[in-house]
């Protein structure tokens, strides 16, 4: 029975270590209204927003001492439901707010981000049109040949169902998760995708701009290279907005004076800097 | 030869026996707490499982044989299967069983019966440590070295595979397996080899014919609690199996188990969805009673 019984004791830790998270937050949040400025901005949601949240909290953290950020990349959806629920005083999406999740919740776009479609650097396909991208994902096409490429079976990584790129992806290509080939390989996580298609020389996947590195390959949509230009000039078009969702009452002070340095030239600078592409 | 206590001293001791009495109270109370404690976050994971997986079927109008028999799993379209992640599930475990139960079982009777002490020494350990690693880590290793090992020497497009979640299933379920049955091996009675090799049978028949039937509840309770280990394993299957919705024909095919689905929707799921996830945990949790129940027979079994 023993390994009943160490499951058992894991799950009562893991109960009593959210309960004490739980309290913890409660006595943050508690604190960011008395102090004004000063206290713990609590952000979470978007794996694609982290990033970028997380860099300029380091920029802000430098500036305002008195000022402590934790941010926590969970997903679009968890992060807008935790906005709502006031688990955090933030919540950070990399899709559009669906009808049911906008009750009493202000968005501020802080950036938009590209999505771009990557695939191993041995690959020799480095154009694809939009309408072709749809007949991957959708699994019209499934070797490589019939795009120009080596004679080689396709292997579709997707992101899993609820994420907020994997949404934005369809939403702009125009599939369903209904119509995703079944046999994708299904991963979690912009980095999850990236290691994936990476080591597979079948593979095809998307990812966010800012996690664009020399272990994969960027495709071309309709012949337009993937670039903040492009995206800000509207040639390109797997483009989404970045937004910041957080409820009125729950935001303190310091949470306003966090987004406003973001919308502001110098936190903008740091939006540049990290991959992504400012909203002026 | 006692001397008679003063009025004094009488009193002392009885303060001291009421504090006694007092601290045993108390520490009796304490163990009676911590003791309750597990046992009532067990009804509260549960109560709470079951309160959020049930709510879809009885209170939105999800029918529980399309949930279970469903070959669609399509959250946003409201489409909620399991199906194909059912069998991958019963797959994988089988599978890892037809592997690690052979392997487990023999290495089980080399370190009770044949091996020498200095080399049983040396191997017993390492067994054990290979239960404590980090299930994360077994992940990492399958994905580094057995998925493209399966990719380049099968001339796969993708190693993420039902083979490739059957061998790290196998490797992880080893100790748990080669533990519990060693144990039964080493309790069968001395007297019953003494007279398997007096009658004139070789060493290997007496092991065979003689000890392992004699173990063989305990063994039985091993395989079963190798079987837990697989079926509920989360970590080390995510990223090895592919997490693809299909239902799975050959091992080649990539798969997602009942575990990852949870762990893989739940950051993102809301609503239905999120729902639905614990509906899958439930029918998880069904897997892992059925199994104590089987373990629950073998033991009293065991005790006739």
């Amino acid at each position: 029975m023993g390994f009943f019984r160490k499951t058992t004791i894991g799950l009562l830790v893991l109960s009593l270590a959210a309960v004490l998270t739980a309290c913890g937050n409660n006595n943050e949040n508690g604190k960011d209204s008395s102090n004004g400025s000063g206290g713990t901005i609590s952000i979470s949601g978007s794996t694609s927003v982290g990033p970028l949240a997380e860099k300029i909290a380091d920029k802000y953290k430098e500036k305002n001492e008195n000022v402590n950020i934790e941010v926590n990349q969970i997903g679009s959806s968890a992060g807008i439901t935790n906005a709502t629920s006031g688990v955090s005083e933030i919540g950070m999406s990399s899709r559009d707010l669906k009808e049911e999740e906008k009750v009493g919740l202000n968005e501020t776009i802080v950036a938009y981000d590209g999505i771009v479609v990557v695939t191993h650097p041995t690959n020799n396909v480095k154009d694809l049109t939009m309408e072709q991208v749809k007949q991957i994902f959708t699994g019209e096409v499934t070797n490589w040949k019939q795009l120009g490429g080596d004679d080689m079976e396709i292997v579709v990584v997707s992101r899993e169902d609820g994420s907020g790129s994997r949404d934005a992806f369809q939403e702009i290509v125009g599939y369903t998760s209904g119509e995703l080939i079944r046999n994708s390989i299904v991963a979690s996580g912009n980095g999850n995708i990236k290691t994936t298609v990476a080591t597979n020389k079948h593979a095809v996947g998307f990812i966010s701009f800012e996690y664009i590195d020399d272990t994969i390959s960027t495709l071309k949509i309709n012949g337009v290279e993937a670039t903040a230009e492009n995206v800000l000039q509207q040639k390109y078009s797997l483009s989404r907005p970045f937004l910041f969702v957080h409820k009125e009452e729950n935001l303190s002070q310091a949470g306003q004076q966090f987004i406003d340095y973001i919308l502001s030239p110098d936190g903008q600078a740091i939006v540049s800097e990290a991959g992504a592409i400012p909203v002026n | 030869m006692p001397s008679p206590l003063s009025e004094k001293q009488i009193v002392d001791i009885g303060k001291s026996n009421k504090r006694k009495y007092i601290l045993e109270k108390f520490s009796a109370r304490l163990f009676l707490f911590c003791a309750l404690l597990s046992v009532i976050s067990l009804l509260l994971i549960i109560g709470f499982v079951f309160y959020k997986g049930a709510h879809p079927f009885i209170a939105e109008g999800y029918s529980f044989i399309d949930f279970i028999f469903g070959m669609d799993w399509v959250p946003s379209e409201g489409k909620f299967g399991i199906f194909p992640m059912i069998v991958a599930s019963i797959f994988a475990t089988f599978g890892a069983l037809i592997i690690g139960v052979p392997i487990g079982l023999f290495t089980a009777i080399f370190l009770a019966e044949i091996a020498p002490k200095t080399i049983a020494k040396l191997i017993s350990p390492a067994v054990q440590l290979l239960a404590g690693i980090p299930s994360v880590l077994y992940g990492v290793f399958g994905l580094a070295i057995i998925v493209p090992f399966l990719q380049n020497n099968l001339g796969l497009a993708k190693g993420q595979s039902l083979l490739a979640v059957i061998i790290v299933l196998a490797i992880m379920m080893l100790p748990t397996i080669v533990t519990v049955a060693e144990t039964a091996i080493r309790a069968v009675p001395k007297t019953y080899r003494e007279g398997s090799l007096a009658l004139g049978a070789s060493q290997i028949g007496t092991i065979f014919k003689v000890v392992v039937p004699a173990a063989k509840s305990g063994i039985m309770a091993a395989i079963v609690l190798g079987l837990g280990r697989a079926i509920g394993e989360t970590m080390a299957v995510i990223l090895v199996a592919g997490n693809s919705l299909i239902l799975p024909t050959s091992l080649t095919d990539s798969v997602r188990p009942l575990t990852t689905n949870i762990a893989l929707e739940m950051g993102y799921a809301f609503g239905t969805h999120q729902e639905m996830l614990f509906a899958t945990g439930i029918v998880l949790f069904s897997f892992i009673l059925l199994l104590n129940f089987v373990l629950a027979k073998i033991g009293s079994k065991g005790g006739k």
